[in-house]
């Protein structure tokens, strides 16, 4: 599987990265690099592995109860917003 | 089934329905879920995801969609995992949706509606899955900004999925009410369409019948009953023109306007989407043991169907009557108390003309009436008892609402109490009949009907409250006489 | 008395409780030295003021008797902890100038325990980086030069501030994070002590995530002890974190000074191919009969699928990254740049607030995860990363502990691997199957180069078996004898 420009630009988009006409071969390249070491893990026979999706296997999740434990905290979250009026945080007008 | 210009086509549809779970606190934070507080003021740093924020599970909710399941009939997972669905949206702080994708935690199950003429319809339920809700955003405040709440931000939502086994607007309607009694008995969701707290995607297609199903197309978030059957029977009529007159219809996510009552293409939701989903390294996955399910299990209400069947055969109430009664919680809940150790009948057919009438007339739900179901207990004991009789008991009622005074003290005061003395209601009969030659000659000529006409004088003459059995009695007699 | 800044936390810790200096003068000094010796760029932020106030508020506590187990201590913080108040950075721009709210629970646990915060270390940017040099604020310098050059070495990464924080003197600690050797393999390069917990003992609460089911804070120092001494202060179950053990913390310190006569010790034999340098297998042999010698018994075993750790390891944590890094957004804080429409300012704010290494791995996770791709890598690398944790469970079956070099290589010169991905890469190759499994492992210096560069031994125990891994550790400090200061032009 090797990826193309086209790919690049498609991934890009998913990513919300800006990627610059002139960059994207470049990037190509770079994933192809990479892509094509890590494929070598197509020689490991896992015929029938579970995967492996968390740093503890086997440990079990643990549950809250179902209590209220944060007060307001519109002010520690406005704080850092770039923009933000009428307690609101504000962004560019999304188009439905 | 619709006709087109070309024949019969049926239409298919398929609900995804999303029901707030009822807890305190988010599904992963620790913040309210409480309605209509301030912008942003029920947030968690969580909910905000601000780095390095984690989640933790709810075990409220988990437990809530358990029950769930239970009372569907449905396979409960006892392995089941959280994903993560990713994309970018400016109130999906995370940029992912915590969900459940390939492993939920609730499996098949099956919902039974009652269409007209006692017709039965098993709809079958694919999957329940816990999930976050997104927050909300605001459009009409500037033209070059949204406005972000996060109130919503985090908040349990099981999204309950059916198979594409509904064929009619109307079925839908049935199926999304009667899911929405069921969350109520069970205490899950309550339910709230104009909130959102019950939000319905509605899957839509059409086919000739006996044909492969045809390409859907998805309306998203329809928040009431009404603009559910509205929507799908407007898609269903664009399927059939695009189709007759040779166009193809494109699968496609679509919005319902209610005012102008048509269905719209989202354009924003046009590009392709790839969700990358994964499970959360955050969260292990979510294992429920055998003793959990069990005791919630054995916490299970009585369900609809199980009441309207008690109502019918043990109360002796009429199907529809009962049907009408356990279809929203609230009126069985005003009912069942009301009739405690009283005529069933006499209570259903009260309660409905009084309480359920004043409701509608003020725009309460019925736990807001503020006459409780042992105060009009009382009155129907005078009604039962012969003191008043249903038509006096209905003024009662409201002056009840009105005033808050107890049904025998409004008696007494007005002194409704119905008049049974034979004596004195002779004395009014021989008054009427004196004065009324003319309608005594038509009942001789065999006119019966006319017997209404003299109640009736009679009931004028003492305000209602005579005792309509003992004055036809003495009615009769007194006719028939000589 | 040698210089306060040349002293180890235990050091520190028995002069203060004899009266010998108070932790005002003791963070003086370290003030002082971090101040003169910026040439490093080992901080990116330093709060002088903040540390000075927990130091005297250190010297009221111990007049009081209230004694914590890092009181008056001064310790820098790796800039991916959230520390309330004080710019965080992740040393990247897409967080400009974000001030945390909240305290990370380790660096709260700390400072209850009464250490003092010097400052912000640099790291490469959201920890993606084996050399420091992809931090938005700039390279970090190894304290290090090769023998009578003044050769510019990089201190390794992504903990490089700390690292080279640590071995200058301007701090007597610091905190690092690790998720494919970002504490062990600088560790190694500045010739100090790095230690990574089993994936669950330290709370991850507050850290800025780069791969969840990998990353671990830990404890960089001079020493084993202090390593000990750190880590007992750094973990603990935290509620708010689902991955926290309840695993009881036992008194790490106390397993010191016991000797590891009996205690089996592997030798893996993969770990011998790829790329190392004879220098160094020449140590990690030495290691081995270092250990023997006090009464180990050296067991040689196998780790089948170690050469598969490291392009796991590259489709696992970019997968990861790719999300987690989905928030900086640009719409609820830090840097924003505006586009003509919504989905061009969050294509523009990401594309200027992420370093080239980040944005590249970003690209690679959501490659992995895309639809079509994801049973071939993602997947693929999930059931890898399975049998490579099992190869350890067989191993630890019978031995107590896995002794493996740390690096391949010594720290090697600023820029020279910059343009070589997979080059660069494979600095983690022997750090990494221990991160995947989740267990821990510790670098301990051991010797000097040709050239005069430190190098260190790993050593990798079962899961929540840390004690082991100190004592092991000690033996082989021990053994060294030494406790490097760093040789060079740069301090
Ligand atoms: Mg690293
Ligand atoms: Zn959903």
């Amino acid at each position: 599987m090797s990826v193309d420009k086209s790919t690049v630009t498609r991934i890009a988009q998913l990513a919300r990265i800006d990627v610059p006409e002139h960059e994207a071969d470049e990037l190509a390249e770079e994933l192809n690099n990479i892509l094509g070491w890590v494929e070598q893990l197509n020689e490991v026979d896992t015929e029938g592995v579970v995967p492996m999706s968390s740093g503890m296997p086997g440990a079990e999740l643990r549950q809250r109860q179902d209590q209220i434990t944060e007060q307001d905290n519109r002010d520690l979250i406005l704080i850092n917003a770039p923009e933000s009026r009428d307690g609101f945080i504000l962004v560019p007008k999304v188009i439905e | 089934m619709i006709q087109g210009k070309t024949g019969k086509w049926e239409i298919i549809i398929g609900l995804e329905v999303h029901a707030q779970v009822t807890t305190e606190s988010k599904l992963f934070s620790g913040a309210a879920t409480s309605f209509g507080s301030d912008p942003n003021t029920q947030v968690s740093l969580v909910d905000a995801a601000l780095p390095g924020m984690l989640p933790v599970l709810n075990k409220k909710a988990v437990e809530q969609a358990v029950l769930t399941g239970l009372a569907i009939n449905a396979k409960i997972n006892r392995h089941s995992v959280f994903d993560r669905k990713n994309y970018f949206y400016p109130d999906l702080p995370q940029g992912y949706q915590i969900s459940q994708f390939s492993d939920p935690i609730v499996g098949e199950g099956e919902i039974e509606i009652l269409m007209e003429k006692e017709e039965r319809r098993i709809i079958r339920i694919t999957r329940i899955h816990l999930e976050q809700d997104a927050g909300k955003s605001v459009h009409d405040q500037s033209p070059v900004s949204s406005y972000v709440d996060l109130n919503r931000s985090g908040i349990p939502l099981m999204e309950i999925v059916s198979e594409p086994d509904m064929r009619s607007a109307a079925e839908a309607a049935a199926y999304v009410a009667k899911l929405r009694s069921i969350l109520q008995y069970l205490g899950t969701c309550d339910g709230n369409m104009e909130r959102g707290n019950l939000r319905c995607d509605a899957n839509v297609s059409v086919r000739r019948p006996g044909d492969p199903l045809g390409t859907r197309c998805e309306i998203k978030n329809v928040n009431s009953l009404r603009f559910l059957q509205q929507a799908i029977d407007y898609e269903a009529r664009r399927h059939v023109e695009v189709i007759e007159s040779g166009g193809q219809i494109v699968q496609e996510t679509r919005l319902f306007d209610s005012e102008s009552g048509v269905t719209r293409s989202m354009r924003s939701k046009e590009e392709a989407h790839d969700y990358r989903y994964f499970p959360d390294p955050d969260l292990m996955p979510l294992d429920l043991d055998e003793e959990l399910i069990e005791s919630l299990r054995a916490r299970l209400p009585e369900l609809p169907d199980k009441k309207l069947q008690r109502f019918v055969q043990s109360l002796g109430l009429a199907a529809d009557v009962a049907g009408e009664l356990v279809a929203d919680k609230e009126k069985a809940d005003y009912f069942e108390p009301a009739a405690e150790g009283r005529d069933a009948k006499l209570v259903a057919n009260m309660v409905r003309k009084d309480v359920f009438g004043y409701a509608n007339g003020k725009g309460l739900t019925i736990s807001e009436v503020p006459v409780k179901p042992d105060q009009y207990g009382a009155l129907i004991d005078l009604v039962a008892g012969g003191t008043i009789n249903a038509a006096i008991a209905s003024k009662v009622f409201n002056e009840m609402a009105e005033t808050g005074k107890d049904a025998g003290t409004i008696v007494a005061e007005r002194g409704l109490k119905q008049v049974s003395d034979e004596g004195e209601l002779e004395t009014i009969l021989d008054t009427i009949i004196a004065s009324s030659g003319q309608q005594v000659n038509q009942f001789k000529s065999g006119n019966e009907k006319i017997i209404g006409w003299f109640v009736g004088q009679v009931m004028q003459k003492t305000k209602g409250q005579a005792n309509p059995k003992i004055v036809n009695e003495l009615l009769i007699k007194k006719l028939t006489s000589d | 008395m040698a210089a306060l800044t040349e002293l180890t936390i235990a050091e520190a810790r028995d002069g203060l409780s004899r009266k010998e200096f108070s932790a005002k003068e003791l963070t003086e000094a370290h003030i002082k030295k971090m101040e003169s010796t910026r040439i490093l760029n080992a901080y990116v932020l330093e709060t002088p003021e903040r540390a000075l106030e927990d130091a005297i508020a250190s010297d009221l506590r111990r007049g009081n008797n209230e004694i914590g187990s890092l009181e008056g201590i001064p310790v820098g913080i790796k800039d991916l902890f959230c520390t309330e108040g004080f710019r965080t950075t992740a040393c990247s721009h897409i967080l400009d100038e974000f001030v945390p709210p909240y305290e990370s629970y380790v660096t709260a646990r700390m400072r209850a325990a009464g250490s003092v915060m010097l400052g912000k270390t640099n790291l490469d940017e959201f920890a993606m980086g084996s050399s420091n040099e992809t931090s938005y604020f700039g390279a970090v310098r190894n304290p290090w030069a090769p023998s009578g050059t003044d050769q510019i070495l990089v201190p390794g990464g992504s903990s490089g501030g700390s690292a080279s924080a640590v071995a200058a003197g301007l701090c007597l600690g610091a905190t690092g994070t690790d998720t494919g050797g970002s504490i062990r393999q600088p560790a190694s390069f500045c010739g100090i002590v790095g230690m990574k917990p089993t994936y669950g003992r330290c709370s991850r609460w507050g850290i800025i995530a780069f791969a969840s089911s990998l990353d671990q804070a830990g404890p960089m120092t001079r020493t084993v002890r202090d390593s000990a001494i750190m880590l007992g202060a750094m973990a603990g179950f935290d509620p708010h974190d689902s991955t926290s053990s309840k695993h009881v913390v036992p008194d790490f310190e106390d397993s010191l000074g016991k000797g590891i006569k009996g205690l089996k010790i592997g030798i893996p034999a993969e770990y011998r191919s790829g790329g190392i340098d004879p220098e160094i297998s020449g140590l990690w042999e030495k290691g081995s009969k270092w250990l023997k010698d006090q009464g180990a018994q050296i067991i040689d075993i196998t780790l089948p699928q170690t050469k598969y750790a490291l392009p796991t390891y590259y489709i696992i944590a970019p997968a990861e990254a790719s999300s987690n890094l989905a928030r900086y957004d640009g719409m609820r804080y830090g840097l924003r740049v505006n586009g003509s429409d919504l989905t061009e300012t969050y294509m523009k704010t990401r594309a200027e607030g992420f370093g080239p290494e980040v944005r590249r791995r970003i690209m690679i996770g959501t490659y992995v995860l895309s639809a079509g791709y994801y049973d071939a890598y993602y997947l693929k690398a999930q059931k890898v990363r399975r049998l490579i944790s099992e190869d350890f469970e067989t191993a630890f079956k019978s031995v107590d502990a896995i002794l493996t070099p740390t690096s391949p290589t010594p720290a090697f010169e600023l820029g020279s691997k910059s343009d070589d991905l997979i080059a660069m890469y494979l600095n983690d190759v022997f750090t990494v199957p221990a991160s995947l499994a989740g267990l821990p492992a510790i670098s301990v210096p051991c010797g000097l180069s040709s050239n005069g560069l430190p190098l260190g031994l790993q050593i990798i125990t079962p899961a929540f078996d840390e004690i082991t891994l100190f004592r092991v550790g000690e033996a082989l400090e021990n053994a060294a004898g030494w406790s490097p200061r760093p040789v060079g032009a740069q301090v």
